[in-house]
């Protein structure tokens, strides 16, 4: 887009939260530094890989402790809790009912808005590897799967690196 | 003030980031000069969408307040 070719340095956010209040911060920040015409990566790593997973499919990974993790850990953008005030998921209800009250979008509509300005999602290759997830266990809107040093390269460039 | 405006676009009743956002979009779509103007009713739009215009090189040729509508000209470019 017009705005993302004047070369603003690069946004890196690494979303390692799995909560709905950390990733509505994080995504957030994303969309208002794409719409500011700056490259935005948003790397996904441990709990925050809740965030781009697919819904369904309970059960995953290879061994029974991948298993249970999974299965203890389901979620994905429209099931996730509050790092504060969950309630036993009444928060989160409560929350989603408030902003939308407000017209502020949900989770999974910032995921798509962010897509459409150009933010790239990079899932972290190592905690993929810990939880036994694979590539299609994630939403088709991920980007390729890297690494610390990659994650690195593109974070020493940047000129906000953000660890929400 | 009066700016003819070559389109509106309609944000009242979003609120942040999504002001930017749709404005940002809005503009891409838009000729090099050509003037966009935004309906608000959020706050916050009333002083990000100046201070973006600047931080992406586009002109804000003005503000009007009428009622509870904030009314933001941007010139592309």
């Amino acid at each position: 887009m017009q705005t993302q070719t004047q070369k603003k340095p690069p946004v890196t956010i690494v979303l390692f939260s799995g909560e709905l209040d950390k990733a509505m911060a994080a995504f957030v920040i994303a969309t208002a530094a794409a719409s500011m015409g700056m490259t935005v990566n948003i790397f996904f790593t441990f709990w925050g890989l809740n965030v781009i997973k697919k819904k369904g499919g309970l059960i995953k990974g290879q061994n029974w402790m991948q298993k249970m993790l999974n299965v203890v850990n389901y979620g994905h953008a429209r099931k996730l809790a509050l790092s504060k005030l969950n309630m036993m998921g009444m928060g989160p209800v409560m929350l989603k009912e408030m902003m939308s009250q407000k017209r502020v979008p949900s989770l999974d509509e910032f995921i798509k808005t962010a897509k459409t300005l150009g933010v790239r999602f990079y899932p972290c290759e190592m905690s993929m590897t810990v939880m036994g997830l694979k590539k299609e266990d994630f939403i088709d809107e991920c980007d390729e799967i890297i690494g610390a040093v990659s994650y690195l390269s593109v974070a020493k460039d940047s000129n906000i690196n953000l660890f929400i | 003030m009066d700016f003819t405006a070559d389109k509106t676009l309609d944000a009242r009743g979003l609120s942040c980031p999504m002001p930017s956002v749709k404005t940002a979009l809005a503009l891409e779509a838009m000729e090099e000069g050509k003037v966009l103007l935004v309906l608000t009713d959020d706050p916050v739009s009333r002083k990000d969408l100046p201070v973006w215009a600047q931080s992406t090189g586009n002109t804000l040729l003005g503000v009007e307040e009428e009622g509870a509508t904030i009314k933001i000209f941007l010139k592309k470019g």
